[in-house]
Formats: C-alpha cells, sequence, structure tokens
C-alpha cells in the first residue's frame, strides 16, 4: 500500500516524486511544469504557500510573519514586486483568541514592510481532534520585473551567491520546540528579500531562488535538475553561525540540508559578481552574503571541502532525523 | 562546543597529509577497516579518500547499530505495532528501516501508530506518568548507547512501572571483532578503533587485533583524529610492531568509564546475536537479566523472531565486513537509495552504503 509520509512533505526527494507521480500527472498545465517559485501569468507573477508550524511563536518570528514572508519572498525570487496578498486561516477549536490576534497584527506589521496588501481571505474552524494547531495559506501576486526563475539563464561559469548565512531558521523551530532541553536559543532568518533585492540592479541578475525547505542542497539539486547543468560549492566560504554549526554538529545535520526562511540563491555572471555581492551586502539582510561556488557543466552539485576533497551535495531525501550517537 | 575548529585546522591537516605520504612506501597497499559508522560518515563528509595516498585503501566495519540489527528483529516491531495499540520510543536513524513488508516506522506513524523519536532514552520518564498505554523502548546501540538504555529500565524497575517494555536489541563489540579476525580472508592491515565505544569499554577490547599483527589505533572523529589514526597505523604496518594506540584520550581513558560498565552489568548479560548479513555471533549481544526480563517485549506479546535471509542480490552483509564497497552490489543506487533503501546499509545515516551515496562524487563507478 502507498500512502504519503512525513518524508513527502520535507522539500527533498520524496516531495519531487509525489509532485511528479500524482500533481504534475493529473494537472498538466504548462506554466505548472516549471516549478519555479512563482507562475508567470501576462506581466504578473502568482504564487501561494502554506504555512504550519510548531510552535506558532518563536525566536524573531511567528506563523504570521512567516506567512506573509513565504510568499513575497517567492514573487521576489521569481523576479516580481510583491504586491497583494490573500490570507487563509484553518483553526482549530480552542484556538486562544489572543494568540490569533497577535498572528494577525504580525500579518500586518509584516505586509506594511513591503507594501503589501492583504485583499481577500477566507476562515474556517475545525474540530479539535483533527487539527492541533493553526495553519495559513498565502497566495500572492505582483508585477514581473525580470523574470528570474528562467532555467535557460543559467551559464556555465556563472556564479552563485548566497545572499545570508544558512540554516538559521530550521534550527530556530527545532530549539523552540523544547525538546532537545537545550538552554539558548537561535533567531529565525525569516525576513523580507524583497527589501535586498530592490537595492540590486535586475540587469545582473540571471537567476534566484530562496532556499527554504531543504535548505541550499535542495533548492541547488532542483535548479541542477532543469538546467541540466551542475554546481561547485566551496566549503571554506560557507557561512554558518557558529551556534547554528555547533547545534547541527550535535545532532548530526548537515546545514546545506537545513531549512531558511530568509536566504536566496542568486546566479549571477562571473564577471559582475564582485559588484552585486557588494550591494548584497550594503542591503538589508545581506551583511552574511557570500559567493557560495560556481556553475559547471556536469549535472551533479558538489562541494570541495576545506581540504580540497570532493563530496556530492545529495538532494535530501527525508526528514532531518536525529542520529543514536 | 570546543574543539572544532582545533580539529579541522586545514594548516595541521595539511602537515600530517604530508607526512602520511612520506611514510607510506610504494609498491605497498595499506588496507584499513574503520569499525565505527560515525567514523564512516566523517571520511566521507571530509571527502578523505580523495586526498590519501592511492595505496591507502579505506573499507567500513560493521559499526553502524542501525545496519546491523536483523530483519527478523526489525520485522518483530512491527508486528507488535500491527496488533496492538502502544507507544513506541526509537532514535531516529530507525525510522527509515524498512521490514520484509516494505512498511517502515514512518509508514506506521502515517498510518496513525503513536511513534516518538527520542534523543536520549530517559526522556521517556515524562511520558510514563501520562499514559496507560504500553510504552515501548526499541533499545538499540553499542557499548555507546547500552548504559544511558540501562539506566532507564533501571529507573522503571525502581518505580515498579508496569506499563513498559524494551525490544533488546542492544550488541557488543568482541563477539563481530573476533569474526572479523577469525575470517580465512581478513586482509586488513589495521583498526581505526570506535572512540566512544572505548571511551566506556576501555582500550583493552582491541588486545586481540594485536595479537593477529594487525594495527589498532583508538581514535576520535575529527579528520585530525581520523588522519593521525591512519598516520599510526601506517607507521606501526612498516616497523610491524603492534600495539594498541589511543590517540583519543581527551576522551577515551585507557580503563574506560566503569560506572558505564557498572550500568551494563547491572541490566544486561552477554549473550548471542543476529547481525545482518553475518548471522549468529556469540558473545555479540546483551540480553536482559532476570529481574528485568519482566520487561522483554518479546515474552510480554509472544513475539518471536524469524531468522529471514538479506533480500536477494543485497551485498550488505559483506560491505559490513568490510569485503565489498558498495560499488560492488548492484542495487546500490539503483534500486536501493537513501529513500527507498532496500539494504540496511542504505537506511542508517551512519550506513557505509548511504555515506557512499551521500558523499560520494559520482564517477565512473556508476
Amino acid at each position: 500500500m502507498s500512502i504519503i509520509d512525513l518524508t513527502c512533505g520535507s522539500g527533498g526527494r520524496n516531495t519531487h516524486q509525489l509532485i511528479v507521480d500524482v500533481i504534475l500527472k493529473n494537472l498538466n498545465y504548462p506554466e505548472l511544469f516549471n516549478m519555479g517559485d512563482a507562475a508567470y501569468i501576462g506581466n504578473f507573477a502568482f504564487t501561494t504557500d502554506s504555512f504550519v508550524v510548531t510552535p506558532e511563536f518563536f525566536p524573531n518570528c511567528d506563523i504570521g510573519k512567516l506567512a506573509v514572508c513565504g510568499t513575497s519572498n517567492d514573487l521576489t525570487v521569481a523576479g516580481a514586486r510583491p504586491e497583494f496578498m490573500s490570507l487563509s486561516l484553518i483553526i482549530p477549536e480552542g484556538y486562544k483568541k489572543e494568540n490569533l490576534e497577535k498572528i494577525i497584527k504580525s500579518v500586518r506589521t509584516s505586509a506594511d514592510e513591503v507594501n503589501v496588501q492583504v485583499v481577500c481571505g477566507d476562515t474556517k474552524v475545525v474540530d479539535n481532534m483533527s487539527l492541533k494547531s493553526i495553519i495559513i495559506n498565502t497566495a500572492g501576486i505582483g508585477k514581473i520585473i525580470k523574470k528570474l526563475n528562467d532555467y535557460n539563464a543559467i551559464e556555465v561559469g556563472d556564479k552563485i551567491i548566497i545572499t545570508s548565512d544558512i540554516a538559521r531558521h530550521g534550527m530556530a523551530i527545532l530549539l523552540a520546540r523544547g525538546e532537545l532541553q537545550f538552554n539558548g536559543s537561535i533567531e529565525s532568518d525569516c525576513c523580507h528579500l524583497y527589501n535586498l533585492f530592490k537595492c540590486l540592479d535586475y540587469n545582473c541578475l540571471n537567476f534566484a531562488r530562496d532556499a527554504t525547505r531543504g535548505g541550499i542542497a535542495a533548492v541547488l539539486n532542483e535548479i541542477s535538475e532543469k538546467c541540466r547543468k551542475g554546481f561547485l560549492l566551496y566549503e571554506e566560504d560557507i557561512v554558518v553561525k557558529n551556534e547554528v554549526k555547533y547545534l547541527c554538529e550535535m545532532l548530526g545535520f548537515d546545514p546545506l540540508t537545513v531549512a531558511n526562511e530568509g536566504v536566496s540563491v542568486i546566479i549571477v555572471k562571473r564577471d559582475k559578481v564582485e559588484d552585486v555581492l557588494k550591494l548584497v551586502k550594503k542591503c538589508n539582510y545581506g551583511d552574511n552574503a557570500f559567493i557560495a561556488g560556481e556553475v559547471i557543466e556536469r549535472q551533479v552539485v558538489m562541494l570541495k571541502t576545506i581540504y580540497g576533497g570532493l563530496r556530492n551535495v545529495e538532494m535530501p531525501s527525508g526528514l532531518l532525523l536525529p542520529r543514536i550517537c | 562546543m570546543k574543539y572544532i575548529d582545533e580539529f579541522r585546522n586545514p594548516s595541521i591537516v595539511n602537515d600530517i597529509l604530508t607526512s602520511i605520504n612520506k611514510l607510506v612506501i610504494k609498491g605497498r597497499s595499506y588496507k584499513i577497516m574503520e569499525v565505527c559508522g560515525t567514523h564512516t560518515m566523517a571520511i566521507a563528509k571530509y571527502g578523505l579518500r580523495d586526498i590519501l595516498p592511492d595505496n591507502i585503501d579505506l573499507v567500513s566495519g560493521p559499526g553502524c547499530p542501525v545496519c546491523v540489527i536483523s530483519q527478523g528483529e526489525i520485522d518483530a516491531i512491527f508486528s507488535l505495532l500491527e496488533k496492538e495499540d502502544v507507544i513506541l520510543f526509537t532514535y531516529g536513524d530507525l525510522m527509515k528501516t524498512p521490514g520484509s513488508n516494505n512498511e517502515s516506522l514512518l509508514t506506521y506513524k502515517a498510518k496513525g501508530v503513536d511513534i516518538r523519536i527520542i534523543l536520549s532514552p530517559i526522556d521517556m520518564l515524562k511520558e510514563i506518568e501520562n499514559t496507560n498505554k504500553e510504552l515501548i523502548f526499541v533499545s538499540i546501540g553499542f557499548e555507546t548507547t547500552s548504559p544511558a538504555n540501562a539506566i532507564l529500565i533501571k529507573e522503571m524497575y525502581k518505580r515498579k512501572i508496569k506499563n513498559f517494555s524494551v525490544f533488546p536489541y542492544n550488541k557488543i563489540m568482541p563477539g563481530i571483532i573476533d569474526v572479523i579476525l577469525r575470517d580465512k580472508d581478513l586482509n586488513i592491515d589495521g583498526f581505526i578503533c570506535p572512540g566512544h565505544v572505548a571511551a566506556v569499554t576501555g582500550t583493552n577490547l582491541f588486545e586481540p587485533i594485536v595479537k593477529k599483527n594487525r594495527a589498532a589505533v583508538v581514535a576520535g572523529f575529527e579528520i585530525i583524529d581520523i588522519l593521525l589514526a591512519i598516520r599510526a597505523i601506517v607507521l606501526q604496518v612498516n616497523n610491524g610492531t603492534f600495539r594498541v594506540e589511543n590517540l583519543y584520550k581527551r576522551v577515551v581513558s585507557d580503563n574506560g568509564n566503569s560506572l558505564a560498565r557498572q550500568h551494563i552489568d547491572d541490566v544486561f548479560e552477554i549473550t548471542s546475536s543476529i547481525w545482518r548479513g553475518v548471522g549468529s555471533v556469540e558473545r555479540s549481544g546483551l540480553a536482559l537479566k532476570d529481574d528485568f526480563q519482566q520487561y522483554n517485549v518479546l515474552n510480554k506479546f509472544d513475539l518471536i523472531i524469524e531468522s529471514i535471509y538479506d533480500k536477494k542480490g543485497c551485498k550488505c552483509g559483506e560491505i559490513l565486513m568490510g569485503k565489498k564497497s558498495p560499488y560492488e552490489c548492484s542495487l546500490f543506487s539503483k534500486e536501493c537509495k537513501p529513500e527507498s533503501p532496500i539494504g540496511p546499509c542504505m537506511v542508517s545515516t551512519e550506513g557505509t552504503c548511504a555515506a557512499y551515496y551521500k558523499y560520494m562524487v559520482k564517477s565512473e563507478h556508476y
């Protein structure tokens, strides 16, 4: 019997397989096949995303901010300016009104930050046996500045910029769940990428994606499959904050596979990379940006370790599971 | 967390590599087995095979606890979940291990079975007060995890808890080291010995290795630890004098941890145990002592561990013994992948096949 388990929703290989096997097979619309961060409809980009996170409130973020940033970031990296958004709530009976209001206020603050307007929505309340915590869906549209999800624009020799240190969001959530019995907290990297992108010269950008579920490893493997080229990353240049690095180390996680919520992968022409990096570093949320590697001909994602050895960066296959020892 | 950067310092790594390159004798090969799965992962993660001299051949041994659990033992867990409404507690890496029925704990969880991933067995104590359901712990691991498992079982005993039981699947090293050493085809020159096992057992455990004229070096898990161990093995092989060397003194004392061993001795006794791909191995497992047999889930729920042969074509048995590399298995990276593992070496992130799949750069091998 084939059933859907948690690995199918983790953004890795099994999620991809589920989408291909069930969704694309039945919904064979040409625009959907691009599988970018947003669909291009005339002059507009259109996208949607659902948010379910435990706990709903965690350092530097909550599910409301996440729901706005997530959709606005998808529009941003698709090359559009986020403008309008819908907001749908599915709430379990018994949920505290006070918490809902906190979430909605956070939606407002976050929407105001990039001048997005929430213009339609829906509210459902369901049996608390079938749902334990709130689920939010947002959809968004925005005017295209330059299509940044065109895989044909990626060329061998192009350089990869990652706009922030990585793996902070995933580890922030893990710590906030309180199951690890570690003291201390890590702040999520959740932020509006549009505040960063608006300072950049889009003419210099070839391609962009945000690296959410499955982290840098998942997004680079997805791009590699679509553009039929590969990536070579340099381990010594990858920025991971110490607290994140140590927590990953203790739990046996590879930071490249851990989720981010405010980190974009930008692919630029080799001769423009220093200029773009300089600009990114000056923008909001871009001060930890770095050049992570380059586009190569062979269709594989590899990492050159600081010792000069090469290793594969595989598409993460499923859940991040803490190891036994 | 101290020492991560110190033990990964590239210029020290370079110095040790240069030294190894000078020491290896041309025309001679050095076959070195790392026994522990965590060493396997570290070697792959740092791309070590890429930067070592060509005549150093690293092979992986039977040191991933999830990989060496027998198929029958996994199936017994699933048969319990099929018939009883229990809460199962497990370490994370067991979640993907496939049973004969192609199910895994992940799919049982998806079907509504209450399965909880824990980092420490002590986490179960919090739950015991909240439920009348049977709480079941899958007790796996080597000497490293057994002390904590023993502490949990003793605590349940002290509190006179009735709705608790364990799958007693712990394994220990001495028996399997014997099997490797007794092998006619043994052509291993030296062993990188598992540092965390040694932290409990002490370094005496590895004396049988040097009696067979092979090098034995206890090592930590950072790149500098591993390279120093390789260098020490090369030196022992070159000189033809073999002894157990402890290069992980910041964690391992020669006598090990007697308190941890006491916990194991209180609860468990040494028994034979079935290893995937190897079969029954004497002095290689831990059974519950009589006082604690009341917690043996196999008795409590009339479960039988069937002897089941490995899936056809799967070479995990030979891979665990260092006789074959994953590249020599026809299933590797084709039918057998991390998201649909056939053999146990692909299941755990520590498994040899998973490490090869995850970190080896695709090359002419496949």
